[in-house]
This record gives C-alpha cells, sequence and structure tokens, in this order.
C-alpha cells in the first residue's frame, strides 16, 4: 500500500511541473499587456518601463519561468501586481473559504444525490424514477447563476431568512458563517446531487442484478436490507472515487457562484486575476489547485484500494 | 434568576438607548462594484479605490458639487503674479494616523515622494512643480516651471492625498499593505476582494463631523446582487446603481436614490495617424466621422440602453458642465446629412467599419444600437468585442480603426482633452494632431482666469468637433442607493462618497 502510494506521488511529480510550465505559457500567449492596466489610465512611460523592468517581463519567458521556479521552491510565490500582497497570504486568506464552500457543497450533493440515485434505481421504470430523473436532470441543466440570483431575490430580499452575499469565517460567528453559505453551497451541491446520482442509480442497477443479491433475496431477507447492506456497500465503490474527483473539481473552483454570492474564494481570485493579468496569482493558484487535485485523485485511488479488497492482493 | 432578569433588563434598557440616540455607534457598510487596487494614493490608479481614499486619506484642497476648489488640509493659497508659485496655508494640529505631526515638512515629503518614486504613478500630474520650499511650519511654497492652471484641481485628487511620511519612509512601496493618512478614518484591515475595514479616527481635526464608528467596504461585482443586498439590510450603500435596476430602487420605500453626472464621458476614438492602420478611410477623411456621428440619435441611445437614466452628451464634458461649449448642443439625428456626407467622400454606396469594444455588457449593448443607426445611412459596422486588457493593448499600439471607450473624466478640464489631442499627448492613441489645438490646450493650461481658458476651450471644441479624433456619445451618472436611515449625503459629480457630516438616524 506505501509504495503504491510513493509511486503515485512521484508520478505526480512532472505532472505539477507540466501544468505550471503549460499555465506560464499560457498566460503569456494570452493578448493584452498587463501593465497598461496597472500604469494607470494615464500610462506614463517611465512609470511603465520601471514597472516592465521591476516584473521582470522584459527578460525572455524562460528566464521568467525559471525565477519564478526558483522563487517558488523556496516558498515565495511573488507578489500580485494588482494590491502588492503576497501571494501567499491572499491564498491563506482564500483556502479555508472555498475549503467551506466545497465542504458544504458535497454535503447538500450526498445527502440528495445518493438517496435518490437508490430510490430511481430500485423503483426503476416508475414514477418516482422519472421525477428523481427529471429533477436531477433540471440540476444539471439550471445555470448555477440563475439559480444563485433567484435564491437571493426570494430568500434574502422577500422572505429576509438568510444574508444575500458575502463570507463570515467561521472562527468569527458560526452560525452566521454557516448561514451565508447555506445558499452558495445549495446552488453547486445540487448540480453535483445530479452527477452523483445518476452514478449511483446505475451503479446500483448494475449491483441489483448481481447473482448475491439474488440469494440474498432469496434467503428470505427483508428488502430493505438487501439493498442497504447488500447491494449499496457494492455498489458505492465508483461513488467514493467520484465524488474525490468531484471534490476536486470544487475546490478548483466554483467560479460562478462565487461570483454571484460574492464569496472571496480561489474561483473569484483567480477569474479577476486572470482579466487583470495578475499573472503571479494566477500562476499560484493554478500551481495549489493542481496539487490539491491530484492530492484528490491520489486519495481517490487509495480509498479504493481500502475498499475493494480484491486489489489489495495484487 | 434575578441577576438574569437584572441582566436582561440592563440589555434591553442599553439596546433602546442605542436606538433611541441619532448618533448611534454604527459600523456603515457600503458595497463598490468592485475591489480597489493597491491602497497607495502615489500608486494607485481604480476609481473603487479612489472612493476608499475619500474617507481614508486627506487632501490639501478639494471640490465642492461644483466643482470649486475649497480647503482641505491647506486653509488658504496665494498664487503669484507671474503664476510660477503657489504658496499655501496649511491646517493646524492635525496629525496622521500614527501620531505623525502633518505639516509643510510633511507636505514637502509627500510631493517628492509623488514625484520621485519609481513606482508612482503621480508623476504627469505634478509635472509642473520644480522644487517645494518650507517656510514656516504650516506654510509652504510651490515652485512651477510655469504657471499651471490645473495643479490645484490635481491637488483635490490623489495627488494631493497626505500620507504620513514616517510610515511612507518606513514602508517604502509596500506603504499600500497598511496606508497611514489623516482622514477620518484609519486602516484596520483589508481582505482582498472580500472587505476593506476603516475604523474613526478620534484625533481627526474634524471629527466631529464623523458619525460613524467604522466604515467596511465591501467589492459586490454583481448589480443585482448590490441591489438585493441593499434591499435585505446586509449593507447600508451601494455605488453605481445600474440604470437598469433603477425602477427596482425607486419602488422600496426603505431606499434613497440620488445621482450626479460624471465628469467623464464615453465615446468612440478613431485611428487618425497611429500606424499602418491609420491610414484608412476613416482616419484620413472626417466626413466619415461625421458622417457617423449624424447618424447616430444620442438621446435615443440614453433611452434604449440606459432608460433615460443618463445624459445624452457631444463634448468631452457633459453638458451640465461649466466648460461645455453652448454654441453646440447636444445635435439631432440626420439621416440626410449622413449620407450626403458618405457621397461627398465617395461612399454614396456605404462604406464599412470595425469598432473594438470592451466585452461586458453595457458596450456591447451600446455599439448594437449605434450599429443598427449607423446601418440606416449605409455604414457597415463590424463590433469586434474584445476583453479589457487586450482592448487597450491593440488601441495603444495603433492596431484598431475605432474604438469604444471612455474616460472616468478629472476635475479639471484639461484633464479630459490635452492628453487625447495634443500631439504629444500621453494617451492620444487617435495620434490625432493639429497645431492650433495645441496651442490653444496648452495655453488653457496656462491661461490666468476661468473666463480665458473657458474661451480657449470653446475655441478648441469648433475645431474638435469638426475633425472628431473622438467622438462622443453619452455621460455617465454615478447612481448611489442607500437605505433611507442615513441623512446627508451629497451628491458629488466626481463620484466619491464624502460621509462629513452624514448621519444615521432610524
Amino acid at each position: 500500500m506505501l509504495s503504491f502510494l510513493f509511486r503515485r506521488i512521484l508520478i505526480a511529480l512532472p505532472t505539477i511541473l507540466l501544468i505550471s510550465i503549460f499555465v506560464f505559457a499560457l498566460q503569456k500567449i494570452l493578448p493584452g499587456d498587463p501593465l497598461l492596466v496597472l500604469a494607470g489610465e494615464e500610462r506614463d512611460p517611465e512609470t511603465l518601463a520601471f514597472l516592465r523592468e521591476k516584473y521582470r517581463l522584459n527578460d525572455p519567458i524562460w528566464m521568467q519561468y525559471l525565477a519564478w521556479v526558483g522563487n517558488a521552491l523556496q516558498g515565495d510565490l511573488g507578489i500580485s501586481l494588482r494590491t502588492n500582497q503576497p501571494v501567499t497570504e491572499l491564498m491563506a486568506q482564500k483556502l479555508p473559504v472555498t475549503i467551506q464552500l466545497a465542504v458544504m457543497s458535497m454535503i447538500f450533493a450526498l445527502v440528495i444525490g445518493i438517496p435518490a440515485g437508490i430510490l430511481s434505481a430500485v423503483k426503476k421504470g416508475t414514477a418516482t424514477d422519472y421525477v428523481a430523473n427529471i429533477v436531477a436532470l433540471s440540476g444539471l441543466s439550471i445555470p448555477n447563476f440563475w439559480l444563485g440570483i433567484m435564491l437571493i431575490l426570494l430568500v434574502s430580499v422577500k422572505w429576509q431568512l438568510l444574508p444575500a452575499s458575502g463570507y463570515v469565517p467561521l472562527s468569527e460567528d458560526f452560525w452566521l458563517s454557516i448561514k451565508t453559505m447555506l445558499m452558495p453551497s445549495f446552488v453547486l451541491g445540487t448540480a453535483l446531487a445530479a452527477t452523483l446520482m445518476r452514478h449511483t442509480r446505475s451503479s446500483m442497477l448494475t449491483v441489483l442484478s448481481a447473482d448475491y443479491v439474488r440469494t440474498a433475496r432469496a434467503k428470505g431477507l427483508v428488502e430493505r436490507v438487501v439493498i442497504l447492506k447488500h447491494a449499496l456497500r457494492n455498489a458505492l465503490t465508483p461513488i467514493v472515487t467520484l465524488t474525490a474527483l468531484l471534490f476536486g473539481e470544487l475546490v478548483a473552483g466554483a467560479v460562478l457562484t462565487e461570483q454571484i454570492f460574492t464569496i472571496p474564494g480561489f474561483g473569484k481570485l483567480v477569474v479577476d486575476a486572470v482579466f487583470n493579468r495578475d499573472y503571479a496569482v494566477v500562476q499560484g493558484i493554478v500551481l495549489v489547485t493542481a496539487v490539491g487535485f491530484i492530492f484528490m485523485n491520489l486519495f481517490a485511488d487509495a480509498m479504493y484500494y481500502v475498499l475493494n479488497p480484491r486489489l489489495r492482493g495484487q | 434568576m434575578s441577576h438574569l432578569k437584572t441582566a436582561m433588563i440592563t440589555a434591553l434598557l442599553s439596546a433602546t438607548a442605542l436606538t433611541a440616540s441619532p448618533l448611534m455607534a454604527k459600523d456603515l457598510r457600503i458595497a463598490l462594484q468592485s475591489d480597489a487596487d493597491v491602497l497607495d494614493p502615489d500608486q494607485s490608479r481604480t476609481f473603487v479605490g479612489r472612493i476608499v481614499y475619500a474617507s481614508l486619506c486627506d487632501k490639501l484642497v478639494d471640490i465642492t458639487p461644483d466643482l470649486e476648489i475649497i480647503p482641505q488640509l491647506a486653509t488658504s493659497w496665494t498664487t503669484s503674479d507671474d503664476g510660477t508659485s503657489i504658496t499655501m496655508d496649511l491646517r493646524e494640529g492635525v496629525v496622521f494616523h500614527d501620531g505623525t505631526p502633518f505639516n509643510a515638512e510633511a507636505v514637502a515629503a509627500n510631493i517628492e515622494r509623488s514625484q520621485t518614486m519609481d513606482e508612482s504613478r503621480r508623476k504627469s500630474e505634478l509635472k509642473s512643480i520644480t522644487s517645494t520650499e518650507v517656510t514656516g511650519e504650516y506654510q509652504i511654497k510651490l515652485n512651477l516651471a510655469g504657471a499651471d492652471a490645473t495643479l490645484l484641481a490635481q491637488l483635490a485628487d490623489r495627488a494631493g492625498m497626505m500620507v504620513s511620511p514616517t510610515a511612507a519612509a518606513a514602508a517604502g512601496a509596500d506603504f499600500g499593505l497598511n496606508p497611514v493618512c489623516s482622514g477620518p478614518f484609519s486602516f484596520t484591515e483589508r481582505v482582498a476582494q472580500d472587505k476593506i475595514v476603516l475604523t474613526k479616527f478620534g484625533d481627526y481635526w474634524n471629527a466631529d463631523a464623523i458619525n460613524f464608528d467604522s466604515v467596511t467596504f465591501l467589492p459586490i461585482p454583481d448589480t443585482t446582487v448590490r441591489l438585493a443586498n441593499l434591499q435585505s439590510g446586509d449593507i447600508d450603500m451601494l455605488e453605481r446603481l445600474a440604470a437598469t435596476d433603477l425602477g427596482q430602487a425607486e419602488a422600496d420605500a426603505n431606499i434613497v436614490v440620488d445621482s450626479a453626472v460624471s465628469l467623464g464621458y464615453q465615446g468612440i476614438t478613431f485611428n487618425i495617424a497611429n500606424g499602418e492602420k491609420g491610414d484608412n478611410p476613416w482616419g484620413n477623411d472626417k466626413r466619415l466621422r461625421q458622417a457617423l456621428s449624424y447618424a447616430i440619435d444620442r438621446e435615443a441611445i440614453n433611452q434604449v440602453v440606459f432608460e433615460g437614466a443618463f445624459a445624452a452628451g457631444n463634448q468631452s464634458f457633459p453638458p451640465t458642465s461649466p466648460w461645455y461649449n453652448a454654441d453646440f448642443p447636444v445635435p439631432a439625428r440626420d439621416v440626410e446629412k449622413a449620407k450626403a456626407l458618405l457621397a461627398e467622400a465617395g461612399y454614396a454606396d456605404g462604406i464599412d467599419l470595425e469598432v473594438q469594444v470592451p466585452n461586458t455588457t453595457v458596450p456591447l449593448q451600446l455599439m448594437q444600437v449605434v450599429q443598427s443607426m449607423a446601418s440606416d445611412v449605409g455604414i457597415n459596422m463590424t463590433i469586434t468585442s474584445k476583453e479589457f486588457a487586450t482592448l487597450l493593448a491593440d488601441q495603444s499600439a495603433g492596431d484598431y480603426t475605432a474604438s469604444q471607450i471612455g474616460w472616468s473624466g478629472r476635475v479639471d478640464p484639461d484633464g479630459n482633452n490635452h492628453q487625447f489631442v495634443t500631439t504629444d499627448g500621453g494617451i492620444n492613441d487617435s495620434k490625432f494632431s493639429d497645431p492650433k489645438v495645441d496651442e490653444l490646450m496648452n495655453a488653457a493650461r496656462t491661461a490666468p482666469t476661468v473666463a480665458e481658458r473657458k474661451a480657449l476651450y470653446d475655441e478648441a471644441m469648433v475645431i474638435m468637433l469638426d475633425e472628431l479624433p473622438r467622438l462622443f456619445l453619452y455621460h455617465q451618472k454615478w447612481i448611489w442607493a442607500y437605505n433611507d436611515s442615513m441623512k446627508g449625503f451629497t451628491p458629488y459629480p466626481d463620484g466619491m462618497i464624502r460621509l462629513e457630516g452624514v448621519t444615521w438616524e432610524e
């Protein structure tokens, strides 16, 4: 098991390197000059020249990249061209926000998606199945920004039940923090729930037609036990993997949802940084997100290994 | 039990006492359209940054809503007869947030910082100051290269903001991470894209006029969400309400809407002679540009795109400005004249025009309306939408024919014109050049009286309206919406939020 994980980490390292090169190059290919935006409306040529020098934008790209890698290895991801704040500090501010949003969304997704999937598999072909499918499809099809604005108008403006937008740290006011995050995580969660529901359904359908389920029924077990104890456990293995992967996606950015609900997380940070050509910030976020994503992948592999005893022998 | 009772009664009493007092301790929450950039007046460049400074950093002078210059940290000033120096008397008893006293030395240090710090974006604004002389603890003399009528207006904005010289010397270019000024509120905390928190400064020279314990600025980019937050009571005020949301805001009895015509403009800039692309029919023949201008119904644009909330315009100042040339009011649409001009220029059968546009909703809608108006006279307009940084780079490099772009506006008329239309103007992306315009614009910088300057701008405007390197379309209005408990807010054409004298009464 350990050597398996170690191998996977070794494979991940070049991936991270490649991603950083790719993103660096991609940013430089983008048209537009960051300094024209940075130098202010009046664009004084002297200031422009100084800033180009300061941020090493006159150097060849490969030199800029090597300088960045050198600093990054020492834990220095540079400073934001826009606010002068260190990138590491910016991300330290955003990471808890993004993680809280991701965890809460995932809770919504699991609580809605898995029971709906089971129900729809067990009642396959009945009205319940169709309703569950329609709901799941709507969850996938309704754009997040639309659902978000509708919720704000209804829940916050009309009923005044929850704060309309923003973010309160957990440490500052626990319940207010949860309340503020409820709507955005619901919006994100419903979209994921649809994916989870579809996968749970198909996975359950496969398992339900397996021989051992027929055996269990033949033994005279109650249907509830057959489904929850025998079928579900086996059906869940792929779902666990999927959940870990979806979680990685969540951390990577709930860009639109964060924009609508004005949540100061990774997604909002990276979008604003791209528009402002804030190279260091984009680069830093992509790196950390890639590491996070790879880590979640690893976690998924490990979980698979733990859940599926057949793999352990290999 | 009795303990609990007493506690509850005390709490209740203090709660009522608090609500009864009109000057209750309150944190004012203001939503901004975007997040400010670095909070260093010498380095920053965003509009929202200036809104934060209005509470954080005092300036040497301020403006009235009618754009007159009035004292702030400088209490009075005299200009020498030849205009080459300004002597300012400074307010006594003012301290910066870190306790450093404000005096003539501090002003000298600030001007030096703005002029010499490598990262400074204020160099061009203070170019005319050649040296400073401290002539008394509270008196400073600014020596100028020549008469400069625009300088006081510059000192009424970021170039005139005073930062603590001690803090600035210690922090250098990192000053913006923890700004120290002398304004009514001091810097407390900033979480990027989340909030900027300022706390009332007890030793502020005009502390009696400040009625809030703290003010929090929250960047909320989506205008619908900004308004929803105001309606739900999560914020107290918002800036730049979308014209399309006006109806909803005005219908809410708990919300007050205020507005002021901005100092800036929106329009189309043509490439006259900027690189190879300047050599095109639109750059070479002013009749084409005139034809497009006649093809446009500016009032209709205001009605269709902005629900009539903004101001139609045809000059670099809005019609409400004292600098507007009243001899040339916003022209009515004249399709026949436009067609005649096209025919005269040899394009009776129509002509193509590519316009680059920032890829956001309003500019796109605007240009679609203009496009359909232009097609009526035979101008076949294509809209190329570009992300803003790209648009700006292409425009600066001359890689465009026409560009839909605006200007946030300056208090002094020079700021809306000189750098765009003079031959060596720093942001003359048209590369428009006309010796007469150069002469008039330069003269307007040094002319001693307002009347003389107005005459010079009037004369220049005649040429600019004939040549049309910039074709003006409309002037934005700053629209604020706020909770009706907030009293005493004054709209200013610079779009700033000044909290002096503003109170909260529930």
